[in-house]
């Protein structure tokens, strides 16, 4: 009988993971996913649009079992995502299709289609709503049915919002800001291969809209704070669901020959940012800059700033960090950070002994020094 | 929903990607080639550089070690192995000489490596010039253009500053007098280790998306200067308080009891395997003597 490595590694994680199955069903009661994907819009939102997987089955599951924390979640729905073979590409999705659901400008109080408000939390008094402690379902449902009603009664809209005219479109036509040329080029895929700088601007939105939430909105704040010194208008924000299609498989690339296979929910902002264009003998013009962002689901906060760090990483000659596009793209992602971060968790004994090797050697030099010198 | 996972986690076109990216690697020694690294069911920076790397090379018919910090039982390491064993179902060994692959963080195991064995490092930060370039932009023309010049001068600030060369681990080192590569956080008892080494040594860095490689028998130099050389950690007469072993890297335990600094193998299964080989002697003469069967 010879040694034998002591286990103690195996049966610790082994333990540990009891010890988390138990902390996540400790009271008895278990969330159903059904109820995540009814109740929990927003992280679920939050969750797709941070892994870039569009699930509402998967991202409830994956809430289920980080326990409702934002960035397991994202790292489980992520690992996932790396197994999945990618079978189709779809075909360009045009915004103007969207079924708009909410949509507002900032700039103009009246713009062709009416501001729509739609579902939106810009309005409510930030008040704990204690009556949610005693709701059921069947006030839900009564509820819905008095609301169902009152629709009915009021009867269909005018408005088509399968076709909404563009807040920028408008804008274009009036000639306050320049005509953009459709960029039908193959968008580079991040996940596909790893950035080279500059990154292309495909690249930067791809970043952009699978950063992390908190991160992507800090950056932004920053630079319509003073490090980057911009003051943008929401040109127009819009909430809805965009059809997907991709082409006939064996067949080639007629659009009526493409297949619907669903719709996604998206948040689209388009900012309008004044820039200071010089003429001709130092003369000084203001035109308006465009930044562009989209996320799934609604997340309009992301939204916006993307659009704000879209345009900021929009330069060759950077001021500040929030204008770096390095500095930027390769610190916003959830998975990314909180990895590196929480890997200082991991045991650095090799790496520490030889940091100390390192110190000593350098006392012991200093110590054979002065007792040169004393000599 | 019923969910299964692919032979080795990924699906086979990834798998064929990570294996092109290497295969450049190994083209350029010391060259860091990025690769579209995929999320993990790991965490990033805890080693799913390597873990790709893995995934993407391992066969069935493979025999899988796994170390972190020189433990095969460290927390890390274990999950690693299980995550790959129950992906693939390969057989997994402590013992170094069996295993054909070896995925380890931050030590090359005590007994040299073999021809048929590739070793795969993880790698927290694979840019040696980080140190005194941020930016990925400017460390890429610098390596493209062989500039090392602050490379040099880091390791000279260090010599004027505390009177000799104060890296730990992770000291940079010229690949086949092309690249300087960071080596990963090995310590410096373990570079000399990677010059001509018998097995091909794969590095892989998963966050920072970037894979590169010393392939069997390549040129590897610690950077030094003439007259300030390269010295390995330096354990003054120090032994393994278990199987007494001398010329290994040793970690530092401290008695409880006795506040006395002890030392033992920092490679276990290396420390183990002199054990059993030991105990085997023994035992074996007791048999003989006592006539009692093994």
């Amino acid at each position: 009988m010879g040694y034998v490595a002591v286990k103690g590694g195996t049966q610790a994680i082994e333990e540990s993971i009891q010890r988390l199955k138990y902390e996540r069903v400790k009271k008895g009661k278990v969330m159903e996913v059904d109820s995540i994907v009814c109740g929990m819009r927003g992280l679920i939102d939050q969750v797709m649009s941070e892994s870039s997987l569009y699930s509402e089955t998967l991202a409830a599951i994956a809430i289920k079992q980080a326990e409702g924390n934002p960035e397991e979640a994202v790292f489980l729905m992520r690992a996932y995502r790396s197994t999945l073979p990618r079978k189709h590409y779809s075909r360009t999705v045009l915004s103007d299709d969207m079924r708009v659901e909410r949509r507002i400008s900032a700039s103009f109080k009246d713009i062709p289609g009416g501001q729509i408000l739609g579902a939106t939390t810009d309005f409510i008094h930030r008040l704990i709503d204690f009556d949610l402690m005693d709701e059921t379902e069947e006030d839900a449902k009564q509820w819905l049915h008095a609301f169902e009603c009152q629709v009915e009664e009021e009867g269909p809209d005018k408005t088509d919002l399968n076709k909404l005219p563009k807040v920028l479109d408008y804008l274009r036509a009036e000639g306050l800001i320049s005509e953009c040329q459709e960029d039908d080029e193959e968008p580079e895929d991040v996940t596909r291969t790893s950035l080279n700088f500059p990154a292309s601007r495909s690249e930067r939105l791809q970043v952009l809209t699978r950063g992390q939430t908190g991160a992507v909105t800090a950056f932004a704040y920053a630079v319509i704070r003073g490090y980057g010194q911009l003051h943008p208008t929401v040109g127009e924000l819009r909430i809805g669901d965009l059809p997907v299609c991709i082409d006939n498989p064996i067949g080639d690339s007629d659009p009526d020959d493409a297949y619907y296979i669903g719709e996604i929910k998206v948040t689209e902002v388009e900012m309008l940012i004044p820039v200071t264009i010089e003429k001709e003998h130092g003369r000084k013009e203001i035109e308006f800059d465009i930044g562009y962002g989209i996320c799934y689901g609604q997340n309009e906060t992301k939204a916006i700033a993307m659009g704000i760090l879209d345009n900021s990483l929009n330069t060759d000659h950077p001021e500040f960090p929030s204008q770096d596009q390095e500095f930027v793209l390769f610190h916003i992602d959830s998975v990314e950070a909180t990895g590196f971060v929480s890997h200082l968790k991991m045991p650095h004994y090799v790496t520490f002994q030889s940091k100390l090797d390192s110190v000593r050697k350098t006392r012991r030099n200093r110590n054979e020094e002065r007792e040169g010198e004393n000599r | 929903m019923n969910i299964a996972y692919n032979f080795a986690f990924f699906d086979e076109g990834s798998k064929r990607e990570i294996r092109r990216a290497t295969l450049k690697a190994i083209a350029i020694p010391g060259y860091q080639v990025p690769f579209a690294s995929r999320e993990m069911p790991i965490a990033r920076g805890w080693g799913t550089g390597g873990l790709q790397l893995t995934l993407s090379l391992i066969g069935k018919n493979d025999i899988l070690k796994v170390i972190d910090q020189g433990a095969d039982e460290s927390v890390n390491a274990v999950n690693i192995k299980k995550l790959v064993a129950k992906t693939t179902g390969v057989k997994t060994v402590d013992d170094t000489a069996e295993a054909t692959l070896i995925q380890s963080r931050h030590r090359i195991p005590e007994i040299p490596l073999h021809e048929h064995q590739i070793l795969v490092l993880q790698v927290p930060l694979p840019e040696p010039l980080r140190y005194f370039e941020p930016s990925e932009f400017i460390t890429k023309h610098l390596h493209a253009e062989k500039e090392y010049s602050g490379s040099w001068l880091m390791l000279f600030e260090q010599i004027m500053k505390y009177g000799n060369m104060s890296t730990d681990a992770d000291h940079p080192v010229m690949v086949h007098d092309r690249y300087v590569m960071a080596p990963s956080p090995i310590p410096r008892f373990d570079n000399p280790k990677m010059d001509h080494s018998d097995a091909l040594i794969l590095l892989g860095a998963g966050r920072e998306k970037k894979v590169y490689a010393v392939p069997p028998y390549t040129k590897v130099v610690s950077l030094a200067f003439d007259d300030y050389s390269f010295e390995v950690e330096r354990f003054e007469g120090a032994c393994c308080r278990l199987c007494g072993a001398e010329d290994v890297f040793l970690d530092e335990l401290i008695q409880e009891e006795t506040g006395e600094t002890l030392h033992q193998c920092n490679d276990t299964s290396y420390c183990i395997s002199r054990l059993n080989e030991g105990s085997a002697s023994t035992t074996r003469t007791a048999a003989k003597i006592g006539g009692v069967a093994e």
